[in-house]
């Protein structure tokens, strides 16, 4: 049966935007609030495309603002249509506000998030700043490093966000022009098939609906549940741990395809020493990998696939007993250090772990990390962790 | 359908007793009316102001019709959203009704709802005009009358009012309008109109304040009949692109006006005239609008 569905459905060479859009498409997504961002533009551009030619059945709303689109996802998605929108950068900060939003009214909305650099000064390259930006709202992240996992990750993220056990609003993020702009060979799934993963959105809570009124969000005073309704978002959260991974399994089942549930692992068995990094940087490392594997070294790679729910358990029990866990960021919390690393060193000193963490801030603006590069970064690693000195950032291709 | 004032007061009732609404509430006397006539068919996207407050606190509501709360800037982007979705599955007869205050119209929300005008989405978008942001403690906003005391404009707002319904009538929506409490007749004839027709509609409702005006409770009406009288709050109507006056004001000084209200106090009789002299102009400049015909297209 996986066989026969890798069959049907369509073979192309396309863009991570183009996968993407074909991914909202497939979803059956009935409202799609839309405004252009370097490097998400195309995604929303060919989603016009389908609407008008007929090949999918969405509302299209021309918003004014990015504001305006996340607001309109969240109206669409309170009377109970599945919703997509997707964004990049200064579009993602200027939801900011209704971000939360969506979450307090636990709205299962799916986005597409470009990353890119934010500003000033201007760049439109990848950085990772823009989503960990967002990384307190609520909000499911999830990275991916190629154009068919951003495909196959949308249709999941609708399927976990709508679960009852999580309703949680999904972004996906896809690396801007490394994926985005970057053609590669991807199934395009049958819509039949898709249909039959992933059924009709049918909110299990309330919906704006005259028939059953109901007043959403007045004020709660400090007695009543405004703290009890944040535990629950808690909670939600961490059970998505268990939806994204359950999810993941149907549609290996469904489609034949994996790209890990919460993580994926790469050469970690006998490891010595791990490389955890996140989107393109984590395809980078893998052929890091393959490369200090040639030259005898016990290294193997940890992508994180899902930055929240955060998989810290699982990447203490990775870390356990190897020599040094070395973390690259794209991102970074100015004066304190790489987001990724910090949670780790949390989570590894919250399970009395003592591994030590050599954290990495490179590739910023879309400065160039090569796999050499990453080479490079494990031997800086190995040397700090001899000297016994872990400072709370390495910067490295800073050029001073 | 109920046909007279007396009839709706009698049907049934969708804004409850027991709201958190201050006594006096010119708010409040809209938002009632509005329901009577959609009779509770319909969604509304509230975004942060008195009303966010007046509803009640959680677990209760004194509103019995579906009430989104929204953040302060996105009340006619929320509400497009939600009649996009409706129109998608095939809801044809649900109104979705953004209802904001002035802060949430003519200042944070403008630009939201400059969009959703533009793109003619189908939804009622209300206005309710209390001439300041009331909910945080009376501060001033684009719809403070000039010389208005706040407390922001502790000698009086130095600005003009923007011209609010004239800027939304701009974009060339079906159907715009100015109503008032004081006068429900002229007020359910347009909520009626608006209910009838479809695409972007914007009623914008003087609603007296008791509370940031100063004035006793018992005036609210009677002030707001008295806005139209003395030019300050005229009544009118943008119907395709064409402006007609639908209330012909009954000429009075704006001293009756400004008298009752504490926030004019400290006007001098040279002040009222000044200011009178403003709304008399705006009056003038909207006869000849109304003299033109199509006026936007
Ligand atoms: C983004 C944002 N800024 C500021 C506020 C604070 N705030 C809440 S209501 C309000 C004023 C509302 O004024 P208006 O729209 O005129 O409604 P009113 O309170 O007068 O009924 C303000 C400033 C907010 N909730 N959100
Ligand atoms: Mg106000």
């Amino acid at each position: 049966m996986i066989q026969r569905q890798a069959e049907r459905g369509k073979w192309d060479i396309i863009t991570g935007n183009h996968a993407v859009a074909h991914a909202a498409r497939l979803a059956r997504v009935k409202v799609v609030p839309a405004y252009p961002i370097t490097p998400q533009t195309t995604i929303v551009e060919y989603i016009a495309d389908f609407i008008e030619r007929g090949e999918m059945d969405a509302e299209y709303i021309r918003v004014e603002s990015e504001h305006s689109a996340m607001a309109a996802a969240i109206g669409a998605a309170a009377v109970g249509a599945r919703t997509f929108t997707a964004t990049a950068s200064q579009g993602l900060l200027l939801m900011h506000e209704v971000l939360h939003w969506a979450v307090g009214s636990r709205l299962p909305i799916g986005m597409a998030v470009v990353n890119r650099a934010v500003g000033p000064p201007w760049s439109i390259h990848v950085d990772h700043q823009d989503a960990i930006s967002q990384r307190d709202t609520g909000w499911m992240i999830q990275f991916v490093s190629s154009n068919q996992e951003a495909l196959d990750t949308v249709l999941m993220m609708y399927k976990v966000a709508e679960r009852p056990d999580v309703l949680l609003p999904f972004m996906v993020c896809l690396d801007g022009f490394v994926l985005s702009h970057t053609f590669q060979p991807v199934h395009i799934p049958d819509q039949a098939d898709v249909d039959a993963f992933l059924p009709e959105y049918r909110p299990p809570h309330w919906v704006m609906d005259p028939d059953r009124p109901i007043t959403y969000g007045n004020l709660v005073m400090p007695e009543r549940e405004y703290m009890e309704m944040r535990w629950s978002i808690h909670e939600a959260m961490l059970r998505a741990k268990e939806a994204i991974r359950e999810v993941a399994g149907e549609f290996k089942r469904a489609f034949g395809r994996y790209h890990g549930d919460l993580l994926w692992e790469y050469e970690t068995e006998d490891a010595d020493i791990l490389v955890v990094a996140t989107g393109t940087l984590a395809s980078e490392a893998e052929e890091a990998v393959d490369l200090l594997r040639s030259g005898g070294k016990g290294v193997g790679l940890v992508k994180v696939r899902s930055y929240r729910p955060f998989p810290g358990e699982e990447i203490v029990r990775l870390a356990e007993g190897r020599k040094a866990i070395v973390v690259l960021d794209r991102s970074l919390s100015f004066g304190q250090a790489g987001p990724l690393a910090t949670d780790i060193r949390a989570a590894l000193f919250t399970a009395g772990v003592s591994t030590p963490v050599v954290g990495f801030v490179t590739g910023l603006g879309g400065r160039d990390i090569t796999y050499e590069d990453i080479a490079e970064i494990v031997k800086i690693a190995e040397e700090r962790v001899k000297e016994g000195r872990l400072r709370p950032v390495e910067w490295y291709k800073l050029r001073r | 359908m109920a046909k007279t004032v007396m009839d709706l007061r009698r049907g049934p009732k969708y804004v409850l007793p027991g709201s958190a609404a201050c006594p006096g509430c010119g708010a409040q006397i809209a938002l009632k009316w509005v329901l009577k006539i959609l009779e509770g068919r319909a969604i509304f996207v509230i975004p942060a102001c008195c009303t966010s407050v007046i509803q009640g606190p959680y677990p209760k509501s004194a509103f019995k019709f579906p009430v989104y709360n929204m953040a302060f800037a996105a009340a006619a982007s929320t509400a497009s959203g939600m009649a996009r979705a409706l129109r998608a599955m095939g809801e044809e007869d649900i109104h979705v009704v953004a209802w904001a205050g002035d802060g949430g119209t003519y200042d944070i929300g403008l630009q939201a709802l400059s969009g959703a005008a533009e793109r003619n989405e189908d939804m009622i978008y209300i206005c309710y005009d209390n001439e300041a942001y009331m909910n945080t403690g009376i501060q001033r906003s684009g719809a403070t009358p000039p010389k208005a005391w706040t407390k922001t404009t502790p000698t009086g707002k130095a600005e003009m009012k923007k011209n609010m319904a004239l800027i939304v009538a701009a974009h060339g929506v079906p159907y715009v309008a100015t109503a008032s409490i004081g006068y429900p007749a002229d007020f359910l004839k347009k909520l009626k109109k608006a209910k009838q027709m479809r695409g972007f509609r914007y009623i914008q409702i003087f609603a007296p304040c008791p509370t940031g005006w100063n004035f006793p409770v018992d005036k609210t009406v009677e002030i707001a009949k008295l806005a139209v009288d003395t030019y300050v709050w005229p009544l009118f109507e943008v119907e395709h692109g064409k402006l007609k006056i639908t209330v012909k004001p009954r000429r009075r000084p704006l001293k009756d006006y400004v008298s009752l209200q504490k926030r004019f106090r400290h006007l001098t009789d040279a002040d009222i005239e000044e200011l009178e002299r403003t709304f008399l102009s705006r009056w003038e400049a909207l006869e000849r609008l109304e003299a033109q015909g199509t006026i936007f297209l």
